[in-house]
């Protein structure tokens, strides 16, 4: 693990539609950290993951994101994504008459080219995918098929960490990845999620339930209630909630940093 | 009838005069009979206005205000095998009929190689010679007597294309039969004019095109007559890609008896002013007609689609999906209907219209019309209207597209749900071929092609 922070987000606040549903978000992550992000629902915690990736349905009336040293919230959701930030939906998008191949391939050169690197041919991108897909023990079929198009609820999850393995990114936010999986398919998508942790990357999983972190192990557990992270802390954090239940930390005033250290 | 129009319709009387002049013994023959009885028909008709139902959203004053001149002439072509490339000659064997100005150019055409028995190839000698079984078919389809538009077809009729397929003919590879409209530089008509006879159990497929070869004014009234005889599979695609100032007006008739497979794809990119209609009649039990249709528009074009599906027998199926693609202050026009006789019991037809509004000008005319008098069917119809999804348009922003890459990639994905049912492999690839040219206005995407396997 390195010093220099990845990201940090310092009292951020988003609202909807003039809701306010972020008010005062403070985290910090460096290279090589898994994070989790805790929270009953409407807490915010999707929110956080689309502001994040850059949704611009939602106004931040205050606050900051520094990604890498660069201001986060004035990117493009492109920008960002060729910078290395990769959301994995909750709901994953379907596009029919789009191939995943061709989805991909555009979505992977289009990084490559921002970053100074040479675009894939067809077969260089064919064989690193080949090689990608069995991380999350998908068929090559996959690949003609039409963006998510016709997928069930556990293809659609894997097809975004499939993504995510092909795409390479340096910050990823998983945002309940494993909603709607059975145990077969968590322990897929976890185990295909480890084998991407480097020490050179972040993960920020979002989660509602604890399960997915028996699988992906957390650096650090943050509770968001209302808006905001009233707790922090380690794993161990994240078996006490399951045992308590989010009623035991939505009485805390404020927030309770343990652990993550500032 | 208006001032105007009357002057309009005694303009194409009175080339029809200077044409008969330059018959000489042919003005006795058959075809001219039904010539003369056509421009008498299309003096009565007049053309259409808004005022007529089946004309109600298209408005063919643009075609009413020009005096176009009947080519009654071959010329000598001036277009060389090489241009033709540039405007839509697909690049795959084939066989090919090519008509400059609406006359067969021979130079040009490349007919080797035909199964035995098959026909393809200009009926203009056919034509004066009377030849018996050609006038069996021919304007036995196409009605005129209340079509002005076919009638003013039938009126100049000199040249066309016969495909005739005898009974168990596979005809393996496609035939193109392109309509090049040249360089003339004033207002001209071209008429033409195709017939296909598709006997018992044959198959083929036949790709009719329309190009002009610069962005001159022109005026292209072509009628289309298929017959699919009993058992026979027919695809026909239809490219309309004219210059962007003309007009193009295209009618297809077919006839559909028992068992027989017909899919039609019509492709429309060009033209100012552009309607395609499709009039189709399942005459035998167990027939399946299948109408695919894709317009992309941009600027100020109009592109309208008639269909008309007309169940007269039972246990036929129907499937209908027209879809358009409007940018700027385009207007698209999608009619259809569908007829079920009171003895096509059992009759699936099914119709769906799309349309994806690029602009916040652009606009659709769209009207389902189902007539049902028999009681045990099942049809269905549906149409949307709408624009790029927010939320595709964010996931793939999210993976790294532009925002303009993004919508051109969503864009062409809806375009395809159409041309992937074209099943003549490289005149599919040439079509998206064509649409991406169009849809990126000189945008280019690097390698936009798949990478399937």
């Amino acid at each position: 693990m390195t010093n220099s922070l990845m990201l940090e987000i310092k009292n951020l606040h988003a609202s909807a539609n003039g809701n306010k549903i972020l008010s005062g978000v403070n985290l910090k992550v460096r290279p090589g950290e898994v994070h989790a992000i805790m929270g009953p629902n409407g807490s915010g915690k999707s929110t956080l993951a689309q502001v994040l990736a850059g949704r611009e349905t939602y106004e931040i009336p205050e606050g900051e994101v520094v990604y890498e040293g660069k201001d986060l919230l004035a990117m493009s959701p492109e920008e960002r994504a060729r910078e290395g930030v990769f959301l994995a939906f909750q709901y994953p998008v379907e596009i029919p008459g789009v191939t995943t191949s061709y989805f991909l391939k555009a979505a992977l050169n289009s990084i490559r080219k921002h970053q100074g690197l040479q675009e894939l041919d067809a077969v260089d991108f064919l064989s690193r995918v080949k090689e990608r897909l069995k991380l999350v023990d998908m068929d090559k079929s996959f690949l003609s098929r039409s963006v998510n198009e016709g997928f069930s609820g556990g293809e659609k999850k894997r097809n975004e960490i499939f993504q995510m393995a092909v795409l390479e990114p340096k910050l990823a936010i998983l945002d309940e990845t494993d909603s709607g999986l059975d145990i077969d398919a968590l322990r897929i998508v976890a185990d295909g999620v480890n084998k991407l942790r480097r020490s050179d990357n972040a993960i920020i999983v979002v989660t509602h339930y604890q399960r997915l972190l028996n699988h992906i192990i957390p650096d650090f557990v943050h509770v968001l209630v209302d808006g905001r992270v009233v707790r922090s802390g380690g794993k161990d954090l994240a078996l006490q909630l399951e045992e308590k239940g989010y009623d035991w930390v939505k009485s805390e005033p404020n927030g309770v940093s343990v652990g993550a250290e500032k | 009838m208006t001032q105007t129009k009357e002057r309009l319709v005694d303009w194409y009387l009175m080339s029809f005069g200077e044409f008969e002049k330059t018959l000489n013994g042919e003005a006795q023959t058959r075809l001219h009979a039904l010539r003369r009885k056509a421009i008498s028909k299309f003096v009565d008709l007049g053309f259409p206005t808004t005022k007529d139902e089946e004309w109600r959203f298209t408005n063919v004053s643009p075609i009413t205000n020009l005096r176009f001149l009947p080519v009654t002439e071959p010329e000598r072509s001036e277009i060389r095998l090489e241009e033709l490339s540039v405007v839509g000659l697909p690049d795959f064997d084939c066989i090919r009929l090519v008509y400059v100005d609406g006359h067969y150019a021979s130079e040009l055409s490349l007919t080797d190689g035909l199964p035995a028995g098959v026909t393809v190839g200009s009926f203009r000698s056919g034509l004066k010679e009377g030849n018996n079984s050609l006038f069996q078919s021919l304007a036995h389809h196409a009605g005129y007597e209340r079509e002005p538009f076919t009638a003013l077809n039938t009126a100049f009729l000199q040249d066309g294309a016969l495909v005739h397929v005898p009974r168990g003919i596979v005809v393996d590879r496609p035939i193109h039969i392109l309509y090049v409209s040249g360089r003339r530089s004033r207002p001209f008509l071209t008429v033409p004019r195709n017939l296909f006879v598709i006997q018992d159990g044959a198959r083929v497929s036949i790709i009719e095109s329309y190009v002009g070869i610069e962005e001159n004014i022109y005026f292209t009234n072509a009628v289309t007559e298929v017959v699919v005889g009993s058992g026979s599979v027919v695809e026909h695609d239809k490219i309309q890609s004219e210059s962007v100032k003309g007009f193009h007006i295209g009618t297809i008739h077919v006839s559909q008896q028992e068992r027989s497979t017909y899919t039609a794809n019509s492709v429309s990119l060009g033209g100012g002013l552009v309607r395609n209609n499709v009039i189709a009649l399942l005459d035998g039990e167990h027939c399946e007609c299948t109408l695919n249709g894709l317009s992309l528009a941009t600027g100020t074009q109009l592109i309208d689609n008639h269909t008309t599906i007309e169940h007269a027998k039972p246990k036929c199926v129907s499937h209908e999906l027209y879809k358009s693609i409007l940018d700027g202050a385009s207007k698209g026009v999608f009619s259809g209907k569908i007829f079920v006789r009171k003895d096509a019991q059992k009759t699936d037809a099914k119709q769906t219209n799309k349309t994806l509004l690029l602009s916040d000008e652009a606009t659709i005319d769209t009207k389902p019309q189902l007539e049902i008098f028999a009681d045990d069917v099942k049809c269905t119809h549906g149409a949307t209207v709408g624009q790029l999804d927010e939320e595709q348009i964010f996931y793939l922003r999210s993976r790294g597209m532009g925002l303009e890459q993004a919508r051109d990639v969503l864009t062409y994905a809806f375009a395809r749900e159409v041309t992937q049912r074209v099943h003549v492999e490289p005149l599919r690839d040439q079509l998206e071929a064509m649409i991406h040219a169009k849809l990126h206005r000189g945008r280019i995407i690097q390698d936009d092609r798949e990478t399937d396997e």
